[in-house]
């Protein structure tokens, strides 16, 4: 057992004209969570989609847990469980049908007791039995991310898991992925949220021009940032100042 | 088999979205039943058919109208999903592919075959009879399940493909059309030539010719052969791009 749990190296992928990953290289832990950070477009959700055996990749190798994304894609299937950008819950079904259907599908030996389970983890025992098209964002991201919980994945892919969330709902997410992780479940995340990054990671890399053009821990990153400014501000630079000077989008700075 | 335990799954859940908005199954019936009592009270009694009751003659047509607006929420569900992120949840879940896509063509059979009866016993109430023993009527449902399987793989290429909801049942709209130009309502001889040619070589009226001779217990003769071909045909050039789309489904 190797301690690498997601593996890329060299991704390529191209939507006709458009190139969207030009090379990516990054390894993920056992047991961290590692933060992609990109901007609008960067490429974020086609890096997850290709880890979670939804798209072909043009060029380069992906493994998770060992297993090759396009050759053992039954094998990563079964170690992965993906959270997409968007909610996707059955709107029709209650939610605590959601839970079972997911739990069935995957094999789990008692799937109503892993659904109440999980309801009640979400906070969402008393909605359990209400349709889920008639919940807030915040309780179908929760019902979300609660379905791919189940059958307690190896992986879990989670591609801006807060965003559309009030502060309560994004917390209550962070706590979420840090017991994950304390548990031993690798977690990689994408987001756009500088401050999540740099509370949650342990690990952070930047998606850029389709490129990864920094990643490390946020202690490493910061080393990055050039120290001039830091000689008159008494803080220390945030990871958004950080992630600005990298990609040298300095106009937007605060 | 795991295939199968997937599909079955799968296709509780769809089954139970059509049992829990009954009006998918009403729309679905409902048109086609105005249209036959349009028909049999409004129309009915100035159509020379030759026929002794009208609406033996109608039923056929009528039924295969219903399987064409059918479809169309079939290609909805499958919009729905795609469009949801269902599709890419279960693509990525250790779940046979082929199931997802499976589970819906079985529901589609299941809630066209529920409309079908619907529809048969509102036109038994309007005086539908029928001297077809258990063999012919089983052709029927062989017949009429072939034409729906057909039309559901053509339903799943919008399902798939359609870039919103008007477009992945917008294609049903001719197709509802098509039993009109055909012998659904009156016999194509009264038909002007250039008309009458098309009403006779589309494959809706072998369908309905076929489906209304074993209903009244005559000989079927070619039309059967004619009326399969035309099933069998369209269900496997419907069925390759089809899948051909499903493969580029995320
Ligand atoms: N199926 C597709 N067909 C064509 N272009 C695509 C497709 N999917 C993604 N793209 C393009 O690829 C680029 C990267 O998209 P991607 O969704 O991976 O970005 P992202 O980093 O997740 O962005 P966001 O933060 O907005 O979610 C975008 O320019 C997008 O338009
Ligand atoms: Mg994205």
């Amino acid at each position: 057992m190797t301690d690498i749990a997601i593996h890329v190296k060299d991704l390529r992928k191209s939507f006709k004209a458009t190139e969207v990953l030009k090379g990516v290289d990054f390894e993920v832990r056992r047991g961290e969570i590692f933060a992609l950070l990109g901007s609008n477009g960067a490429g974020k959700t086609t890096t997850i989609n290709i880890l979670s055996t939804l798209l072909k990749p043009d060029d380069g190798s992906a493994s998770v847990c060992g297993f090759d994304v396009g050759r053992q894609s039954e094998k990563v299937r079964e170690s992965i469980s993906l959270t997409g950008q968007f909610a996707a819950v059955d709107g029709i079904l209650t939610g605590r049908e959601n839970l079972v259907l997911i739990a069935k599908l995957r094999g789990v030996a008692d799937a109503h007791k892993t659904a109440d389970a999980l309801l009640s983890r979400f906070g969402l025992s008393d909605a359990a039995k209400r349709r889920a098209d008639t919940y807030s964002g915040g309780m179908a991201r929760r019902l979300d991310i609660a379905m791919s919980l189940v059958g307690t994945p190896a992986v879990i892919f989670l591609d801006e898991p807060t965003t559309g969330l009030d502060p309560e709902g994004r917390l209550e997410v962070w706590k979420t992925a840090k017991d994950l992780a304390d548990r031993g479940t690798t977690i990689l995340l994408t987001t756009q949220n500088l401050e999540e990054a740099e509370q949650l990671a342990d690990r952070i890399a930047i998606l850029h021009g389709g490129k990864i053009i920094a990643s490390g821990t946020l202690d490493e990153l910061k080393k990055l940032f050039p120290p001039a400014k830091v000689e008159y501000i008494e803080k220390q630079p945030s990871l958004e100042e950080i992630f600005l000077a990298i990609v040298g989008q300095k106009e937007a700075s605060k | 088999m795991k295939v199968l335990r997937d599909t079955s799954i799968l296709f509780g859940r769809s089954m139970r979205h059509i049992l829990r908005s009954p009006d998918t199954i009403i729309t679905v019936a409902i048109m086609p039943i105005m249209f036959m009592l349009l028909f049999v009270y409004v129309f009915g009694g100035a159509i020379q058919t030759g026929a002794r009751n009208y609406v033996n003659y109608l039923l056929p047509g009528i039924l295969l109208i219903a399987i064409a607006s059918g479809i169309a929420y079939t290609a909805f569900r499958l919009f729905t999903d795609r469009q949801k992120g269902l599709f890419a949840r279960f693509h990525s879940m250790p779940v046979a592919r082929s199931s997802v896509l499976w589970a819906h063509v079985l529901t589609s059979l299941v809630s066209n075959a529920i409309s079908v009866v619907v529809i048969i016993l509102v036109a038994l109430i309007m005086g539908f009879r029928s001297s077809a023993g258990v063999l012919a009527w089983l052709a029927v449902a062989g017949i009429l399940v072939l034409f729906t399987l057909a039309l559901t793989w053509l339903a799943v290429i919008p399902g798939l493909t359609a870039k919103t909801v008007e477009g992945a049942s917008a294609f049903s709209y001719p197709l509802i059309f098509l039993p009109f130009i055909s012998s659904a309502f009156v016999p194509t001889a009264t038909m002007p030539t250039v008309v009458r040619a098309f009403a006779e070589n589309q494959p809706v009226t072998s369908i309905i010719n076929t489906v209304r001779s074993l209903l009244n217990s005559e000989p079927v003769g070619n039309e059967i052969w004619i009326a399969l071909a035309w099933c069998v045909g369209i269900a496997i050039v419907t069925y390759f791009f089809a899948m051909r789309a499903y493969k580029q489904t995320a």
